[in-house]
């Protein structure tokens, strides 16, 4: 019997093409909508998440600002930096630290091969490899006597090889020379590639020792951040607070002054952000759901439509014994049968959608099944619903008027 | 003596109520045995319609028993009497009323499929039907394709394809011409007369009603008349469907 009435379904379905194709328009957009916002949003997070991870796990930034309105990290402007004896003071007296990186940052043109590429130049001392996760491709790491001196010397990312020594791999570069502003410098290493991401290019950047940097560059023996990376399995919790207070004695505030640094956690950035990312990636896909109601609506409206014009069919059926259920299941499973099509077409719809934008928007395309069934589910869910008073209606029907119904 | 199969007792049924209030049946006994073919007649709005689906227990009278089989009828909730017709009873209407866009065969199949039968013996009987009222060879054809008398001959192999014990008519003939008409009223007999189906059927005709074997005659609401059919007419169905499809 159910088979039968799925059958009478599909055929009342079928015999109405274009009409049954403008009926779950609604939901073929509400449902290729919720999917496709849904798996972007996973991308993006996706993407976000990698990044941080990339920039180096149980690492903490501390860099010079004070808490404003604007949030952390607002106007770093007047606010001292930090010296080289920052980091050492860390390194020695807090537990559980692994590495203190002192970095100081300048954007500089260089020119190689008679090439010219516009770049970051990072100083730093070999505890930036350890905090930074990099690792060298080819070549090595600063000699002690190159950090103590401020040699010439440097170290460069895989996007800075490729734009001024060309050749698609292997260790063009090494040894040759490179332009920094007025000096030019020994590249003695290459970086691993990290790729692309969300985050900027990471493999475009030049590395020099921090004393170089300073001389050459900069013309300040000042720090503009310290990247310092916890111990494996150290609780970051408690190492900031003590950090906290090493920094704030080190710079003379007293019990009332604010702090005029702060501290970054990688690992809580990236919480933050997958979190943000998250309310937004519901917020959307709740958007979305509202056009998956208005398909329900639409749904709705066809098969009160659709009870009207048969009125004399119900008449029919029940007159020659159908029963109040057999009808009303009839309705039901052709509202059904509507709105779990228009999940389908949907569901295809926004695989190819959400495949292809992540591809434009340059995030990873991962295909979540739980958010497609769910959504093939819940638009099933809403055929039962919106075909719900329809279906009684064309069930209680009086088989005597519906069978005179013009 | 058995109960007659069909047993009205002081059946009325009200329209309306207050100054719009109408009778439109005012205590009706009547008594139908099995095997009859009764013609139902009386002048527009005597009630013979609304006797018709009373009888068809499509609608509750107002007042009086309705002893279908010994059973009452009047006591049935809406699913009970719906199980009571697609048990008992075959209905042809004035309208057809076939499903459109629709084949034939599926047409007639369709009483089957709600008293749950498989898929083979739904087509083997609506076959059957089919070939009982002249329609074998047209099983594909959809109403639009058919004429007024095959589509009526259609709604009453539906009528029949569930062997009823009563086949119930309301001015089967109300919209085919004469020819077709006596066409119709030949299958109606014969199915009374070769099968014993009690044949129940309203006409404002007195040439159809003559194919009946009883007439009763309704005037606003009573029974006026009860009477047999001395000389029912006698006719050749399977000539008549001949001439037609041809
Ligand atoms: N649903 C209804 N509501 C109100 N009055 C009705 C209804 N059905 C029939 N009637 C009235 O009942 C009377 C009998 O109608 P009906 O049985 O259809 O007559 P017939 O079939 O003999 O022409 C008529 O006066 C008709 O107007
Ligand atoms: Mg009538």
């Amino acid at each position: 019997m159910l088979f039968s009435v799925f059958m009478l379904a599909l055929r009342s379905v079928r015999r109405n093409m274009l009409r049954s194709f403008l009926t779950i328009l609604g939901i073929v957009i509400g449902v290729s909508a919720v999917i496709t916002m849904v798996t972007l949003g996973n991308g993006a997070t996706q993407a976000i998440e990698t990044q941080i991870t990339s920039l180096g796990t149980n690492l903490l930034l501390v860099m010079p600002g004070q808490r404003g309105p604007g949030g952390p990290g607002a106007g770093s402007g007047g606010v001292p930096q930090f010296t080289e004896s920052d980091a050492e003071a860390i390194a020695s007296q807090i537990g559980g630290v692994a590495a203190v990186a002192p970095q100081g940052r300048a954007s500089v043109h260089v020119v190689a091969n008679g090439r010219n590429w516009l770049t970051t130049v990072t100083g730093s001392t070999n505890a930036w490899f350890t905090t930074g996760n990099w690792k060298l491709a080819a070549g090595r790491m600063f000699d002690p006597d190159e950090q103590a001196a401020g040699s010439a010397v440097c170290i460069i990312g895989e996007t800075v090889r490729r734009e001024l020594y060309g050749g698609t791999t292997g260790v063009t570069g090494l040894g040759e020379q490179l332009r920094v502003k007025q000096f030019s410098c020994e590249v003695v290493g290459i970086l691993s590639s990290k790729g692309q991401g969300g985050m900027g290019d990471q493999d475009d950047t030049v590395v020099l020792p921090l004393y170089t940097l300073q001389r050459r560059v900069t013309g300040s023996r000042k720090v503009g951040m310290l990247s310092v990376s916890m111990e494996e399995g150290a609780d970051s919790a408690p190492l900031k607070a003590s950090l906290r207070q090493l920094m704030r004695e080190r710079r003379n505030l007293s019990e009332e002054d604010d702090d005029n640094f702060n501290v970054f956690d990688t690992q809580q950035l990236a919480e933050t952000l997958s979190g943000t990312m998250g309310v937004l990636t519901s917020l959307l896909g709740a958007v979305a759901a509202v056009s998956l109601l208005v398909g329900g609506i639409g749904i709705m409206n066809i098969m009160l439509v659709s009870v009207t014009e048969r009125t004399r069919e119900i008449g029919l059926r029940l007159a020659i014994g159908a029963l109040e259920g057999e009808v009303m299941l009839q309705f039901l499973i052709e509202a059904v049968v509507l709105s779990a099509l228009g999940g389908i077409v949907g569901v295809l719809l926004a695989t190819g959608a959400s495949y292809w934008l992540s591809g434009l928007m340059e995030v990873p395309y991962r295909f979540d099944p739980s958010i497609n069934l769910l959504a093939l589910l819940f638009s099933a869910a809403i055929g039962v619903v919106f075909g719900y008073f329809p279906a009684r209606r064309a069930a209680r029907l009086d088989p005597i008027e519906a069978l005179r119904h013009e | 003596m058995t109960a007659p199969l069909i047993q009205l007792r002081g059946i009325s049924r009200r329209y309306g109520s207050g100054a719009a209030e109408l009778m439109a049946l005012d205590g009706i006994d009547l008594d139908i045995g099995a095997g009859e073919f009764v013609a139902i007649m009386g002048p527009s709005g005597s009630g013979k319609s609304t006797a018709m689906n009373i009888l068809g227990c499509l609608d509750t009278p107002t007042a009086g028993q309705y002893l279908f089989k010994g059973a009452h009828v009047e006591a049935l909730t809406r699913d009970q009497r719906a199980r009571l017709r697609r048990r008992y009873l075959g209905f042809v209407f004035q309208g057809f009323n076939l499903l459109a866009r629709t084949s034939a065969q599926e047409n007639v199949e369709l009483p089957l499929l709600y008293r749950g039968d498989g898929a083979a013996v739904r087509s083997a009987a609506a076959t059957k039907a089919l070939q009982a009222v002249g329609l074998g060879g047209w099983e594909d054809h959809t109403p639009g394709e058919l004429s007024g008398g095959q589509q009526q001959r259609v709604a009453i192999a539906r009528a029949i394809v569930t062997t009823p014990a009563v086949v119930l008519a309301d001015e089967p003939t109300g919209n085919l011409d004469t020819q077709r008409s006596h066409e119709i009223m030949g299958l109606l007999m014969e199915l009374n007369s070769a099968h014993g189906i009690t044949v129940l059927m309203v006409t404002h005709e007195p040439d159809m009603a003559a194919y009946a074997r009883r007439m009763v005659h309704f005037v606003d609401g009573r029974i006026a008349r009860d009477e047999v059919n001395p000389h029912p007419v006698v006719a050749a169905p399977r000539a008549a469907a001949a001439v037609e499809t041809t």
